[in-house]
């Protein structure tokens, strides 16, 4: 990092007002505020923290708003920053509405965006920007490295519960496709409304169908909820097997391993991979008092990436910005030779993990067991199936 | 297999069986904000988060203090009436002489600081609450697999609510509370003690709330936001059922649960829905409700 700041070299008037200022956009009160949130806006501020507060001699200067999950308040944050505030970046971004809508007012202001939180691949797909970047997870590996593991185990017949929503309908679309083609069937699926707690009457539908897979298309709240009741009816004991699609570090704390154990999901990160991983995870749990989600150390990761690429070029403008981005590989605690594809697609290895049972665990948070590395390069949709204008021909 | 309308006749018993459970759920929450509108005529808009307190008191008081599920069933309504007493005793007391829409308001606004302190405290993801060993496992029914926990939350939830209409309907403490709300001087020329009753009967109220909330921990995550989701759907049942009627309050919490269940089967799509469109027929069928009194 030093070596970048000292070869750059670059004067002060190539930095627009002197300053970079970074806008943290994120749901801070409501559903998500636990898997990104304040914990999220901490982690931003760890990474400016750690690159030494300032820019070849310029402050860093973080701004925060919650977007109450909507899109009307937070593309209206977003305008203000930038025509009033003169925002550099915007980091954070966690429903995929509020960033699918922020990502055109970055690419009609031409500013820099950074999609931590959402889930919707789309948002590097057909809403793909040369403004924006992608970079923790997105639904598609989500469904192929959750399904197929688990068809290729022998799960071959499915129930699945959707959330009554885009995002629950996107998933589920992913999910039937990955079963179908590995030669799974789905005998039958609801779709509950969003949000729903009580999930008794679909887990008996679920048990009446005899599907060996009960696969939750939904998140938050909903799949907690819906395992909870899973393992009041027994559901596992009496043969079916549960597939979480989206579920956060946050969920199974909340559930607690007695009702979560065995259950496989795909994760874009965890805190106890690997020694580096650990070391800045009790660095952030000193702070928090939580070990961090994969949201909130993709923050830390993606804000470092983009202050080295402003170091190394010496500018805020943000094709420059960008393009330094992309040609730089992302090594650091989050990732392994990530790396930003046209499209502002972050591919990085993906993981397949289990969670412990009770008996297994050694303390609060030590809930996974990795099962498998899905390579980056299997995990994302490839670029040849991409509609993104970026990447057409 | 016998079928109606291409659901067979043993999923339909398990649906409405479960059906029947949410519904002695509603009816035991609608019945506390039942009995303070009928009594005290407040629209109690904390219902939710008191509900959400009784939740909270039972898993804090598990943590911290070790106290059991059983404990807990008595304690925490006990405590957090006691709470609603001070709040009926210093708030709602001193705008007790104005419109019902101050009492709203400040209710509502109390839900808030309750609900904010908490997720700041506490996050949103929630926590779990184990199911007491007596109740755990289930029963194997000829037509699906009963949680314990389930049956006995029917079974404890009927009889609170009976036990609290023949209270109120049926003794003489009742009575004097329904004749204190009708003509408190009245009554206290007789020498009973109204303001006291109107403690009483917040309290009670509150309790409820706070009994439904320990009774829900362990099947739900207990977190700061679980009793604003209800709160909705418990208002409505209480609209159609007749603001104030402390028996419609438990005929429609057992109907509406019966109806959302079905409607999970054949259109699962509008579960949230159905108990708002039934609110609409009724009040332009019965603008009091079911079992109202006409004003």
């Amino acid at each position: 990092m030093m070596g970048s700041l000292l070869s750059a070299g670059i004067t002060q008037a190539d930095i627009s007002d002197g300053v970079i200022k970074i806008g943290y956009l994120a749901d801070m009160s409501g559903t998500y505020r636990d898997l990104a949130g304040p914990g999220g806006l901490d982690a931003l501020k760890m990474a400016v923290e750690d690159f030494g507060g300032s820019v070849n001699g310029m402050p860093i200067e973080v701004l925060s708003a919650d977007d109450r999950n909507s899109a009307d308040v937070g593309a209206n944050t977003v305008r203000g920053w930038i025509d009033q505030q003169n925002v550099d970046m915007v980091a954070g971004l966690v429903a995929s509405s509020v960033s699918i809508a922020v990502t055109r007012i970055l690419a009609e202001q031409d500013t820099l965006g950074i999609v931590s939180g959402s889930a919707a691949s789309s948002i590097t797909n057909e809403h793909c920007t040369p403004n924006h970047v992608h970079w923790v997870y997105d639904t598609y590996p989500l469904a192929h490295g959750t399904a197929k593991a688990i068809v290729d185990e022998g799960g071959d017949s499915w129930f699945l519960l959707t959330a009554d929503y885009a995002f629950g309908h996107a998933l589920e679309g992913d999910v039937e496709k990955v079963v179908n083609e590995n030669g799974g069937t789905i005998v039958g699926k609801v779709r509950h409304p969003f949000p729903t707690s009580d999930f008794s009457s679909y887990i008996l539908q679920a048990q009446g169908s005899g599907a060996k897979i009960v696969g939750l298309a939904n998140a938050g709240s909903d799949t907690v909820n819906a395992l909870t009741t899973a393992s009041q009816f027994g559901v596992v004991q009496a043969g079916q097997s549960l597939a979480g699609l989206l579920i956060f570090l946050n969920d199974v704390h909340a559930l607690g391993l007695e009702v979560a154990q065995g259950l496989q999901l795909t994760t874009g990160w965890y805190w106890d991979l690997n020694d580096e991983t650990r070391v800045w995870s009790q660095r952030y749990h000193e702070r928090n008092a939580r070990m961090p989600t994969m949201v909130q150390a993709g923050i830390y990761s993606s804000t470092l990436h983009y202050l080295n690429a402003v170091a190394a070029t010496g500018s805020d403008d943000t094709a420059t910005v960008r393009a330094k981005m992309g040609e730089t590989p992302v090594n650091d605690m989050f990732a392994n030779n990530g790396t930003i594809r046209a499209d502002g697609r972050m591919v990085h290895d993906m993981y397949l993990v289990k969670v412990k049972a009770p008996s297994e665990s050694q303390g609060e948070w030590d809930v996974y067991d990795v099962i498998r590395t899905i390579p980056g390069a299997e995990a994302y949709r490839p670029l040849a199936d991409s509609q993104c204008e970026l990447v057409k021909g | 297999m016998t079928m109606i309308l291409g659901i067979p006749l043993m999923v339909l018993f398990g649906q409405l069986m479960l059906g029947l459970i949410n519904g002695a759920f509603y009816a035991l929450l609608s019945l506390g904000l039942a009995v303070i509108f009928g009594l005290l005529r407040i629209i109690n808009f904390a219902h939710g988060a008191q509900y959400m307190l009784g939740a909270f008191a039972a898993l804090l008081g598990a943590q911290y203090l070790g106290l059991n599920y059983w404990t807990a069933l008595i304690v925490v309504p006990l405590v957090v009436g006691a709470l609603g007493i001070v709040v009926e005793r210093f708030l709602l007391r001193r705008i007790q002489h104005l419109d019902h829409l101050y009492g709203l308001l400040l209710t509502f606004g109390l839900a808030l600081i309750l609900e904010g302190t908490l997720v700041n405290l506490f996050g949103v993801s929630g926590s779990s609450y184990p199911i007491p060993e007596a109740l755990s496992g289930g029963f194997k029914l000829s037509f699906m697999f009963l949680p314990t926990y389930r049956a006995w939350v029917l079974v404890a939830a009927l009889v609170v609510c009976f036990g609290v209409w023949f209270l109120i309907e049926r003794t003489r403490l009742g009575a004097y509370l329904r004749a204190g709300t009708e003509n408190p001087e009245l009554v206290q020329a007789f020498g009973i003690n109204v303001p006291l009753m109107v403690s009483l009967t917040y309290g009670l109220g509150v309790a409820l709330a706070a009994f439904a909330g320990v009774l829900a921990a362990p099947l739900y995550p207990v977190s700061p936001t679980m009793g604003s989701s209800l709160l909705i759907v418990v208002f409505a049942v209480v609209v159609i059922g007749g603001m104030g009627s402390i028996l419609g309050a438990i005929l429609t919490g057992l109907a509406m649960g019966l109806i959302e269940g079905l409607t999970k089967v054949f259109y699962p799509e509008a579960a949230n829905t159905v108990i708002f469109v039934v609110m609409v027929m009724v009040l332009m069928l019965r603008p009091a409700g079911l079992f109202g009194k006409e004003a």
